[in-house]
């Protein structure tokens, strides 16, 4: 088969026709930008929203949930055992929410090949004093190094910094709103009574803000020794342990197997934090089915157009069958003519697309919930290029199949004898 | 010198719309190689009609056909399609030039699908043909700025490249002034008698009939002579 000059009588075809030609290939660069510009936006957005909640919340939550003791004594008795028994107002027992033998169970973490990192905690709810009032809080007993690495603590800070927890002793890092309540600055005092109702002064070393305003008004953060300090514990003392694993989708699973391994409660990230999952799937769709209705729109273009060509050269068809081409030939050449379209209107279109994604991504976009964002999303992810290429590809080739069967189908008796 | 290019066996061909009509009945002949042949009538005995069966195109009809020797009936539309090319030179009332190409690229197209010379043996070919016919300076002209007559020899260099055995025309000169009649009448004639080339040419121009060696005339649908 003699390509070349099925290429060459294509080109000259298109080449003939170039404003119609552009026409067409403006409308498939139109489409694979808006595509591509739309997606990378989408995913940019959809990855900041994750992010806002995601990013801070572990894969899976080690602790001890307070609850009724599972084991009744009754069911143990050698009477009783193989009854079902109802046993009504049961009171949750004396389960601390300490976590036994805490080293160990970090050893085996550490240990762990699925674990990418983790972070311990102490979970400790007081209240901070602010004159007469009382304001309710949580103090979150942290090791700063690990909380940053894998948990983004140190994004959050927007006044004072991270490593001043381990710096100076007895200190403490306040959510906006709860600094703004307390009238805290840097520096500052702040006056709080455990749960056991000891009092204990912490001097203000920073201010973080997540973005979510009921978080930032009761919580705090001071590093592990600190809360320990002042719930007046051991250093083996942790009531959580957050773990990061290399892979989220092992977490259920994984989660699973621990809390059997460490008789601890388990919490992944995919049972507590199922909608965003939702979400962000439902806003990805959206993107794809506006992308691709963009195209079949640029399809129907290039199929008018084709359409419109193989009718003005209905003559040179014909004489191309009589001289020897077959129907297959001329089907080929209209093909071309429709993939060359999609083709160099598609890799425009990508590269319009990277331009406008990249002019998207310096305009500015401040707000308050988020500190960390300064412009406007975008993700560049290699694949939507790849799925924006082949979209354009199948539309045009589709889009050229039906006016290019046509024209294979022309009897060139029909157009001689017309004449 | 009795081969015999073409030959008809009992085709016969009808039409349908609006009700039936036979339009071609009894058709036997055959043309031997190197003879010029005209095909006259009055308009709508069937003579157009007969050439497109001849030529391959109308596949549409009962009865056989043969080419040097081979028979067309039940090929594919892609061998008939390469039999015209290799085979046949088409030469219509109206020249059918892309007006995309060049002259030269015009005649060397159905060469270059033929691809049995390379691009630039194709190219010496189509000037040869050209400077034949005394048409070589349009070589490089588009298509559509060279006058009607000269379109028509340029058709007829196409019709040559591939060195057809037979070259069919449809009223060739039917769209001609008198002068540019009289040219192309001659190249034909040249053809014949300078390169052995068989032509079969319909016309209902008597005057260009007589001057082939041979006439076949029909009528309604059959040959009366």
């Amino acid at each position: 088969m003699n390509y070349k000059l099925l290429i060459n009588i294509a080109k000259s075809l298109l080449l003939a026709r170039w404003k119609q030609t552009l026409v067409a290939a403006i409308g498939v660069t139109f489409s694979i930008s808006m595509f591509i510009t739309l997606l990378s936006f989408m995913t940019g957005l959809n990855d900041l929203l994750d992010g806002l909640i995601l990013n801070r919340t572990p894969h899976i939550r080690l602790y001890n949930e307070i609850k009724p003791n599972k084991d009744q004594p009754v069911n143990s008795t050698a009477e009783y055992k193989d009854h079902y028994n109802f046993i009504r107002s049961l009171k949750s027992g004396g389960t601390r929410q300490e976590i036994y033998n805490s080293a160990a169970v970090l050893q085996a973490l550490k240990n762990d090949q699925r674990v990418l990192g983790y972070a311990p905690k102490i979970f400790a709810p007081v209240f901070f004093n602010d004159g007469s009032i009382n304001i309710a809080g949580v103090i979150n007993g942290i090791e700063v190094d690990a909380e940053s690495s894998y948990f983004h603590f140190k994004d959050y800070i927007i006044e004072g910094t991270a490593a001043d927890l381990n710096k100076v002793s007895n200190s403490i890092i306040l959510g906006k709103g709860l600094a703004a309540n307390l009238l805290a600055d840097i520096g500052d005092i702040v006056q709080i009574t455990t749960s056991q109702g000891e009092q204990f002064p912490l001097k203000v070393v920073g201010i973080f803000q997540t973005g979510i305003q009921d978080f930032d008004k009761a919580q705090s953060y001071a590093s592990i020794v600190s809360v320990q300090k002042v719930l007046g514990k051991t250093s083996t003392y942790i009531t959580d342990i957050q773990v990061k694993l290399k892979d989220v989708k092992t977490a259920p699973a994984l989660a699973l197997a621990y809390a059997d391994l460490f008789h601890l409660d388990a919490l992944d990230i995919k049972t507590a934090n199922s909608q965003f999952e939702t979400g962000s799937f439902i806003r990805t769709l959206i993107s794809y089915a506006v992308g691709i209705t963009l195209l079949i729109v640029a399809g129907f273009g290039i199929y008018n157009i084709l359409n419109m060509m193989i009718f003005e050269k209905m003559d040179s068809i014909a004489i191309l069958k009589a001289t020897g081409f077959s129907g297959k030939d001329v089907k080929r050449i209209f093909l071309l003519i429709a993939l060359s379209i999609g083709f160099f209107g598609g890799m425009i279109g990508l590269l319009a697309g990277l331009g406008l994604s990249a002019v998207i991504d310096q305009i500015p976009f401040t707000t308050a919930s988020l500190p960390t964002v300064k412009t406007y999303p975008i993700h560049y992810n290699p694949l939507f290029y790849v799925i924006g290429a082949a979209f354009s590809l199948i539309t045009t080739y589709l889009a050229g199949w039906f006016p290019s069967r046509k024209a294979s189908k022309i009897d060139p008796v029909i157009i001689i004898r017309g004449k | 010198m009795s081969d015999k290019i073409l030959e008809a066996i009992n085709i016969y061909k009808e039409f349908h719309d609006p009700v039936t009509v036979a339009v071609l009945q009894d058709i036997n002949f055959s043309i031997n190689k190197s003879e010029f042949v005209a095909v006259t009538g009055k308009s709508g005995c069937g003579k157009s009609t007969l050439l497109y069966i001849l030529s391959t195109m109308d596949t549409d009809y009962k009865g056989e056909l043969f080419i040097d020797n081979e028979p067309m009936k039940n090929k594919k539309e892609a061998q008939l399609a390469a039999i015209r090319n290799q085979k046949i030179g088409f030469v219509f009332q109206f020249h059918y030039l892309l007006n995309e190409f060049t002259v030269l690229q015009n005649v060397m197209l159905p060469g270059l699908k033929l691809n049995k010379y390379s691009a630039k043996e194709v190219e010496h070919r189509a000037m040869e043909k050209l400077t034949m016919l005394g048409i070589e300076k349009l070589a490089l002209k588009n298509a559509n700025r060279v006058s009607g007559g000269e379109k028509q020899r340029v058709a007829i260099a196409r019709a040559l490249i591939n060195d057809p055995v037979i070259i069919m025309g449809d009223e060739p000169t039917g769209n001609l002034d008198k002068k540019n009649s009289e040219i192309v009448f001659d190249i034909f004639k040249r053809l014949a008698e300078e390169f052995k080339q068989t032509l079969l040419i319909v016309t209902h121009d008597e005057g260009f009939a007589k001057k082939t060696n041979r006439i076949i005339e029909m009528e309604d649908g059959r040959i009366i002579n």
